[in-house]
């Protein structure tokens, strides 16, 4: 019990990290997931096979192997150690976020791929017939569809990345489950401290489903 | 490419080992999945308020926390409790638990998690006319779950099966961190003696991809011969 109330403030101030590593992949990642998306929707058959196999690959490998390639495997190759990019790919917390948003940015397309290709097509030939340009009929009707339709499956994805938020421990970044395993490491004991990080992890995950519903209740077309 | 080669000059040998070590894990870890799935699932459809609670406690923590953070609860914890055994006995020196086994375990109680929804998903959505119908025949329990329920609910979770299998497939990459040699240790191991991460993190993720893409096929041609009478 010591242990836990002890624990509990830094454990706190790691969850901060895990929090802001959740969120900034997850921004980014709806921008990578978007564009991949409409690659995979576009009728070019070049860039649907690049979007494919990036998600294919993504999506088939653990996220820890994509982690590793890009925090220590490019640091091997030395046209990217002279470039600029160095400034940002010798550091753990910018190839975490890299790691994290290309692999939530694969399943993220996924989910908005099957969201617009699943949209009434009677829905699109009304709204044509009804006059509206291209634009609008994307903006006011095909986007606010595929959002609603991919909620659900975007609140799974959500918790998926803040679980995977803790392989940022492995390349040394000090996360929720970082300085856990470090207390553990240091006391050996390892239920309480398991006890007290799992239940940070299961508010956050809870606060997202809840914000979920929220969401899936507000763009609901029944009321 | 000599840094596959076969033998003591290369790394190829045992990089085969490690991927075979994976296959291992991943198929001890979802059979004990499948185990503890079997057990929950049947809490969660049973009418006690108190094992529904134990069923949602189950599956919402075991898919709430992090998998690193339970593999380092079960590689700490195991080894501390095994240590809190043999004090009893007079024996006060470090023991290290098989890493195989602590893996393995860790990550058949997060797939179970998943299959625990699979095989509820899967039951319920067998008719409920069956059961009935099975009473009226006089079958008991036993014969009404291995006869008639398990076998349709196998063919309905199949493809769910599939995707747990991936999942728990790619989760033992994370054993990697208690030490148990598999395809991700392995390439850890080779990168640092060879000082070329890139070569073999890149090899890795090969591995896992055409892992994945032979189990996705297996599991394609099972759904086909399944649902042959369909």
């Amino acid at each position: 019990m010591d242990l836990m109330i002890e624990s509990f403030p830094k454990l706190l101030k790691a969850t901060m990290l895990t929090i802001e590593l959740t969120l900034l992949s997850l921004f980014f990642g709806i921008f990578v997931g978007a564009f991949f998306a409409l690659l995979r929707t576009g009728k070019n058959k070049l860039f649907y096979y690049f979007a494919y196999y990036y998600s294919y690959i993504f999506r088939g490998t653990p996220l820890l192997v994509q982690i590793f390639i890009i925090y220590f495997g490019l640091g091997q190759v030395e046209w990217i150690r002279e470039s600029f990019l160095w400034i940002f790919l010798k550091e753990p917390y910018s190839c975490a976020i890299l790691a994290f948003t290309l692999n939530t940015g694969a399943y993220t397309s996924e989910i908005f791929r099957s969201a617009f290709e699943t949209i009434n097509k009677g829905v699109l030939e009304a709204a044509s017939s009804m006059g509206l340009n291209k634009i609008s009929i994307f903006f006011k009707i095909k986007l606010p569809i595929a959002i609603k339709q991919s909620l659900p499956a975007y609140g799974n994805e959500m918790i998926l990345m803040l679980k995977g938020t803790s392989l940022a421990s492995t390349v040394t970044l000090l996360d929720l489950t970082g300085v856990a395993k470090h207390i553990i490491s240091t006391t050996f004991r390892p239920i309480e401290v398991f006890i007290v990080a799992g239940s940070i992890y299961l508010l956050m995950t809870f606060i997202i489903h809840t914000f979920i519903k929220f969401l899936e209740k507000k763009y609901s077309f029944n009321n | 490419m000599s840094l596959l080669a076969y033998g003591d000059t290369g790394w190829g040998d045992e990089l085969f080992f490690a991927t075979l070590m994976t296959i291992a894990v991943a198929t001890a870890a979802i059979f004990i999945g499948f185990f503890l799935a079997a057990i929950f699932a049947s809490f969660k459809l049973s009418k006690s308020k108190i094992l529904n609670l134990i069923g949602n406690l189950y599956t919402t923590i075991f898919r709430g926390v992090p998998e690193l953070l339970v593999i380092y609860l079960f590689f700490f914890g195991g080894s501390g409790a095994v240590m809190y055994v043999a004090k009893i006995f007079g024996y006060n020196e470090y023991i290290e638990v098989n890493a195989f086994l602590t893996g393995a375990i860790a990550i058949g109680i997060i797939s179970g998690a998943y299959s625990t929804e699979v095989f509820r998903g899967a039951v319920q959505s067998i008719n409920r006319g069956q059961f009935e119908a099975s009473k009226v025949l006089g079958l008991n329990k036993g014969i009404y779950y291995y006869k008639i329920i398990i076998p349709q609910m196998l063919r309905i979770a199949l493809p769910n099966i599939s995707n747990v299998w991936q999942i728990t497939l790619k989760d033992t990459s994370l054993i990697s961190v208690t030490g148990l040699v598999e395809i991700m240790r392995q390439s850890y191991i080779a990168a640092g003696s060879t000082r070329d991460p890139l070569f073999f993190y890149s090899f890795a993720a090969v591995l896992y991809l055409f892992l994945t893409f032979i189990s996705l096929k297996l599991f394609n041609k099972l759904e086909k011969n399944y649902s042959k009478g369909f």
